[in-house]
């Protein structure tokens, strides 16, 4: 706070103080609320979560065991963990295949949508609405569709290949009963509910290209797909970054359809972080252990976010 | 926009003919393709509301893999009253409203008081709380879900409502869209109320949070959405049926293989249709919601 900054005449300056004393009371009466809740339930178990993940915290503590200091420990215990290993192979699957088709999926999704066309309101609609289905739901009916013997993606699937996809022939089509086919099963719900949210977040960056732009390449002779590569493309670089690392870190955090649709079955396939931490720091207790995995998850999302920031930087210093 | 707009003006020398072929023909395909992605994106709602209206579970097997899970053969609302007469979904619905409602409504007003706070007002710390925001907004809740369960459980909170309000009433990301918001409205009209006498609560209730609906409309949906399809701290801290919320109501219910298909339908459909109904009344502020999400980086 400069208070000497601005030399004020004198006989304002009890004025001036006792307005800052004011605002000082008022400032924080409009934050308190907030700021205490932030603190107690984001602050305080963010602390907490590094500090018990160098002890034995139990959720249940044993009376006759005090809770003690084991150092590296958990971590050293996560890290031999077999579901958490699977958990972040299939995390890093997910990662490496939804946020490519996702991503190219949104993108052909807003530029569809953002033509002039009769009835793209509508179509907008549609392609949106699964966001606003609960990710549970999703699962729930994605799960009977994938049903392998009466479920409807294996009734089209047969029927379109006159008999030829079979679960009996292709394997994965057994869905959640295989490793291949729980995993793809996975990916297809997930793209489903989620790309609506990155095609919005696509169609708000395509309606911030100016129009010259498109001008000046048509001057030059550039045919739609030259105008799309060099012109839309580099236009939507920011865009491109949020929508990839956010969908990457929504990735991290997949969780809910894979609790309703495999339990991260068959043999850990579907096995995820979130899941693994549910079980440690819920199913079994153990509150070290499960602040670790806490921990090293908040890393992985600052590391990305950190990329995203840096990324987006690069950009206004090259601008 | 920009592929059609382009294949208008592209029109001379040799390629004249080829791209008149293209043409012709780019309408109707652009419109075959969205029409066929309208009915991947649609179908499972289509078949959810169907199926759910059929009240022979036999039929309800054999038609989910058919023709007949897009056409209703029945309409009955049998699957309805079946679920509602279970016990613990008609209270899974109630307490969902009541924990969004009361979520959304306390987090609309400290979230846009502290807000209010950081935009406007000067006072020592206010520059390490406006720090502290946004720094937080990288915390994933999962990363301190342990330890919280921890504290909850101590708190003897377990298996309450107020376990699944109070800790995601106040959220970093939601004060920096308000934040951002108060920041941009013109300074002069509260300058003036200020010279007439006005204090800054009445400012806050009576210019800056009318001026600022659309932001109170934005976060209310998304904060909406999160509290309405949460599941994995309710799965944490409700055990019985008292206060269960839908998402882990619908597990249970899932889970249990004796519970019909046709009333899992019907749950689903319990689930949805209210907030669908919502997104298509309110679909600009859902879209402008979700959007604003792009803030956050």
């Amino acid at each position: 706070m400069a208070v000497a900054v601005e030399p004020m005449p004198r006989y304002r300056r009890s004025d001036r103080l006792r307005r800052r004393g004011r605002e000082l009371l008022q400032g924080w009466g409009f934050a308190a609320p907030a700021i205490v809740l932030l603190a107690v339930f984001l602050v305080l178990p963010f602390i907490l979560a590094i500090y018990s993940s160098f002890t034995d915290q139990r959720l249940v503590p044993n009376p006759n065991l005090p809770t003690k200091w084991v150092g590296l420990r958990n971590y050293r215990r996560l890290f031999a963990d077999e579901g958490f290993r699977s958990g972040l192979i299939f995390n890093g699957i997910f990662v490496f295949v939804v946020v490519p088709l996702q991503t190219a999926f949104a993108l052909g999704l807003a530029v569809l949508v953002n033509q002039k066309l009769r009835f793209r309101n509508a179509f907008r609609t549609i392609y949106f609405a699964p966001v606003a289905v609960t990710m549970v739901v999703v699962a729930v009916m994605w799960t009977s569709f994938f049903n392998p013997s009466a479920g409807l993606v294996n009734t089209v699937l047969d029927t379109i290949s006159f008999g030829f996809l079979t679960p009996e022939r292709f394997g994965f089509l057994n869905w959640a009963l295989d490793r291949h086919g729980a995993r793809a099963a996975i990916i297809i719900l997930s793209i489903w509910q989620g790309v609506g949210f990155q095609m919005v977040i696509y169609l708000a960056g395509l309606q911030s290209i100016p129009d010259s732009l498109y001008e000046a390449a048509r001057i030059d002779g550039a045919n739609p797909w030259q105008q799309f590569r060099h012109v839309t493309i580099p236009q939507l670089r920011n865009t491109t970054i949020f929508v990839v690392l956010s969908t990457t870190i929504l990735a991290f955090a997949l969780f809910d359809q894979v609790e309703i649709m495999t339990q991260g079955g068959p043999q850990d396939a579907t096995q995820t972080m979130i899941l693994r931490l549910l079980t440690f720091g819920f199913r079994q207790g153990q509150v070290g252990l499960g602040a670790a995995l806490g921990v090293f998850y908040f890393v992985l999302v600052v590391v990305v976010a950190f990329t995203q920031r840096r990324l987006l930087k690069e950009e206004r210093a090259v601008a | 926009m920009a592929v059609t707009a382009a294949v208008g003006h592209v029109t001379e020398g040799v390629e004249v003919r080829r791209r008149s072929w293209w043409r012709r023909r780019q309408r109707p395909l652009t419109y075959l393709v969205m029409v066929l992605l309208a009915i991947f994106f649609i179908f499972p709602v289509v078949a959810m509301v169907v199926l759910s209206l059929q009240p022979n579970e036999t039929q309800v097997i054999a038609d989910q893999d058919s023709i007949w899970a897009f056409f209703p053969r029945a309409v009955s609302l049998q699957n309805y009253e079946d679920i509602f007469g279970r016990d613990g979904v008609g209270r899974a619905v109630f307490n969902s409203a009541l924990i969004t409602v009361v979520t959304v409504g306390l987090g609309l007003v400290v979230n846009s008081m502290c807000a209010y706070g950081l935009a406007r007002l000067q006072w020592i710390g206010r520059d390490v709380v406006i720090g502290l925001v946004v720094a937080l907004m990288i915390v994933p809740f999962q990363s301190v879900s342990v330890p919280l369960l921890l504290i909850v459980n101590r708190l003897g909170w377990l298996d309450t409502y107020h376990v699944q309000i109070i800790p995601f009433v106040a959220n970093p990301f939601f004060i920096f869209l308000f934040y951002q918001a108060f920041v941009g409205l013109p300074k002069e009209i509260e300058e003036a109320a200020l010279i007439d006498g006005a204090g800054r609560w009445t400012i806050y209730r009576r210019i800056v949070a009318p001026l600022s609906r659309p932001t109170f409309a934005t976060v209310g949906i998304l904060q909406a959405l999160f509290v309405w399809g949460s599941f994995f701290w309710p799965l944490m801290v409700t055990r019985g049926p008292d206060v269960r919320p839908l998402p882990v109501a619908m597990q249970v219910l899932f889970s249990d293989p004796n519970v019909p298909l046709g009333d899992v339908f019907a749950f689903a459909a319990v689930m949805t249709l209210p907030v669908l109904a919502l997104y298509l009344g309110f679909q600009k502020w859902f879209v402008q919601s979700v959007a604003s999400q792009g803030l956050k980086g």
